[in-house]
């Protein structure tokens, strides 16, 4: 019987395509005796129910707590220490970033191409969980939302203004300038080209095609292997039952690290924003307290959200993020330069792919300041986020071929990020370009996008709207990353009791306060990526699991 | 004056729901009704089973075993949730209306201080059927 869960042996079929045996069975489950939930802790102290797995939460948690306490308690110590840990791993594992990044976009492109493609996500005759447009929002919305509310304008524009500056050497021969490549000096429409490359560079096939890896190999393993949801699950084919032991814990433990401080980066930067956004546009006081009362009120509803779960919470909160997003970008392509948007949406794409070899360049890069400060910075901040994105991405993709779950997670988020940076950054140079507003660029960068959208009619409405955007993609993120985190502490159960999903939200609006007090954004920064440095190296050897994964697994006809 | 009891059954839990299915076995047996065991899973690999058709067999199994012990007719149902904490409520009051249950049977807790937050799934399930629902507390409290 096809659907025989335990038939474990893959059957050996001589019509496999290119020598590789197709088994006929609907999906190829591990042969392994562990249980999932065998090493958890279950318990009701004080009436609340628990069930964990006992070495990862506990490692995990107390290492937190101790963090947040030291942060706080420390604060002017911690942030010279948060700011030469910052130059140091930029400036020395820059390298390592971006050739890892290099290697993930790579694969997860080759992968749509081959026969591995028509693999399904849990089984042959597994159907999806979520329409597209439900599925599709969470995927963004968990990817990158607030990024893109934050950089969308001050990227653009950051490197448009540097590449114009052109390069600017040390006394030691050091580049001191900040722009991509060799700049663009005094060049205004290769300034505009190089700018919009490097953004779109930052924004796509790279971060998804971590994303991509991550969310695959999960869910390949949980779906069609059998095995729990966790990180630890993808090593199978290196660690075999191993990874049920330490090698495993620390996997695992890695992870929670990777998710929390990469999403408490976002966090920062989101509240930040949002801060500023409030102040600009109701003069309430952007100091510590509104973050901090920011943060607070964002994290109560992510509770009321992860309450909801999945379906009736995030995926909601993702719909009415992607409707107000495409307003708002519709509302810039109509109001802004439209015709140079529109020509620059191919300009941009065709200058991205030009430019695409050299700046992903790991190696002998002079523009040491941009392809440091920024690329490996982000390849960081991505990969300390991969988990989180990918492991949440997997547990709404059961039903999708692998094809259509990379042609998904790789091409269309590229797209969207291309047009985005596209909209915002043309409207935001044409601005400066056209109409001599310096203002803009002289704003503090989380200020960015409210001030060039005052430039546009309607200011009220879309700063607003640019607001709640701001802080719904906060809540998504919030709230999904606490599932993903529970559910790796969990040793891979997503049926663990409710309380355990408001622990988590709560360290994380804790962590994200601490942080932005104790070091600012600086202190977030560092903590991602110093966690997605050993995360990178998980990442390599997870991209051998996964084509080993995919190997024996059935494929769809 | 019952025909189908619907019973939700969580698998990893038997000892749990131990009570509740005496009481099942005794209602069944009274009105000769036939009883409908219900199973929510996640769609990842969890404790009882590793895919969703695989906890189907084991709560067929399961039922064949209730079977022979109160000799009334049974079936089973299959939820598969991305989310079945969150969505366990909503999911079996579907339930009951889909398969027309007039009785449902499912053990509970005894009421706490955190209900107030997170409510009670017996509860719940109450307030938003017309199937009669009888909440079986543990015993020994």
């Amino acid at each position: 019987m096809a659907n025989d869960p335990h038939d474990e042996k893959p059957k050996e079929s001589s019509s496999g395509s290119e020598g590789i045996p197709a088994p006929q069975g609907a999906v190829n489950l591990i042969d392994t005796d562990y249980v999932i939930g065998q090493d958890n802790i279950t318990a009701s102290p004080l009436g609340i129910d628990v069930d964990l797995h006992g070495k990862v939460f506990i490692f995990s948690s107390i290492v937190i707590l101790l963090f947040v306490i030291l942060t706080l308690a420390l604060q002017d110590q911690m942030e010279p220490i948060f700011n030469s840990m910052f130059s140091f791993l930029t400036t020395n594992l820059g390298w390592f970033f971006l050739l890892g990044a290099n290697v993930f976009a790579l694969l997860a492109l080759v992968l749509i191409f081959t026969p591995l493609g028509k693999v399904r996500i849990g089984g042959a005759d597994a159907k999806p969980d979520f329409g597209y447009l439900g599925w599709f929002s969470m995927l963004f919305a968990a990817g990158m939302g607030i990024g893109l509310m934050f950089y969308g304008v001050s990227e653009p524009l950051g490197h448009f203004g540097t590449a114009m500056g052109g390069i600017s050497m040390g006394e030691d021969g050091i580049r001191t300038d900040w722009a991509p490549l060799g700049a663009a000096a005094g060049d205004q429409a290769g300034a505009i080209e190089l700018g919009m490359a490097a953004t779109i560079f930052h924004w796509g096939f790279h971060p998804w095609g971590a994303y991509a890896i991550v969310g695959l190999s999960l869910a390949i393993f949980a779906f069609n292997k059998g095995l729990p949801l966790t990180m630890r699950s993808i090593f199978y084919p290196i660690l075999g039952e191993r990874i049920w032991g330490w090698p495993g814990h620390v996997i695992d433990i890695l992870a929670v690290f990777a998710t929390l401080f990469g999403l408490t980066t976002s966090l920062g930067i989101g509240a930040t924003q949002a801060a500023g956004g409030l102040n600009y546009l109701f003069g309430i006081p952007a100091g510590e307290t509104t973050l901090v009362l920011l943060i607070l009120g964002i994290t109560l509803v992510a509770l009321g959200s992860i309450m909801l779960g999945v379906d009736k919470g995030v995926q909601r909160l993702s719909q009415l993020n992607m409707v107000l997003a495409a307003l708002l970008l519709l509302f810039v392509i109509i109001v802004g330069p439209t015709l140079m948007i529109a020509t620059g949406i191919f300009e941009n794409l065709v200058g991205y792919v030009t430019h695409l070899p050299a700046l992903s360049m790991p190696f002998g890069r002079e523009d040491a300041n941009f392809s440091q400060g920024w690329t490996a910075f982000y390849w960081a901040w991505w990969i300390a986020w991969s988990p989180f994105v990918g492991m949440f991405i997997a547990r709404v993709s059961r039903g999708r071929t692998v094809r259509e779950f990379l042609i998904s997670v790789l091409l269309v988020p590229t797209l969207a990020s291309v047009v985005w940076m596209t909209a915002f950054g043309t409207t935001a140079i044409e601005q400066v370009v056209n109409q001599g507003i310096t203002e803009v660029q002289d704003a503090a960068l989380e200020l960015q996008l409210f001030t060039m959208l005052e430039y546009l009619p309607l200011t009220a409405i879309t700063s607003f709207i640019g607001i709640v955007l701001v802080i719904v993609f906060f809540i998504t993120s919030s709230d999904s990353g606490s599932l993903v985190i529970d559910s790796i502490t969990a040793g891979g159960k997503v049926d663990a009791p409710k309380p355990q999903r408001i622990f988590w939200a709560l360290i994380e609006g804790a962590l994200a306060i601490a942080l932005l007090l104790g070091g600012g954004l600086a202190a977030l920064q560092t903590a991602a990526l110093t966690t997605g440095l050993p995360f990178t190296l998980v990442l390599l050897v997870g991209c051998y699991a996964i084509v080993k994964g995919l190997m024996s697994e059935p494929r769809a006809v | 004056m019952f025909h189908k009891i619907l019973v939700p059954v969580d698998l990893a839990h038997l000892d749990l729901i131990e009570p509740s299915l005496q009481a099942v076995a005794d209602l069944a047996r009274h009105y000769d009704a036939e009883v409908c065991y219900v199973g929510v899973t996640a769609n990842t690999p969890g404790t009882v089973a590793r895919t969703p058709q695989e906890f189907t067999q084991k709560l067929e199994a399961f039922a064949k075993e209730r079977a022979e012990v109160h000799g009334q007719p049974v079936s089973t149902h299959t939820i598969v949730s991305p989310d079945p904490i969150a969505d366990l409520d909503d999911d079996l009051i579907k339930a009951i209306d889909e398969l027309s249950a007039d009785l449902v049977v499912m053990p509970t807790h005894p009421p706490k201080n955190v209900d107030a937050i997170i409510p009670s799934h017996g509860g719940k399930v109450a307030t938003h059927t017309k199937a009669s629902v009888f909440l079986v507390r543990p015993t020994g409290n």
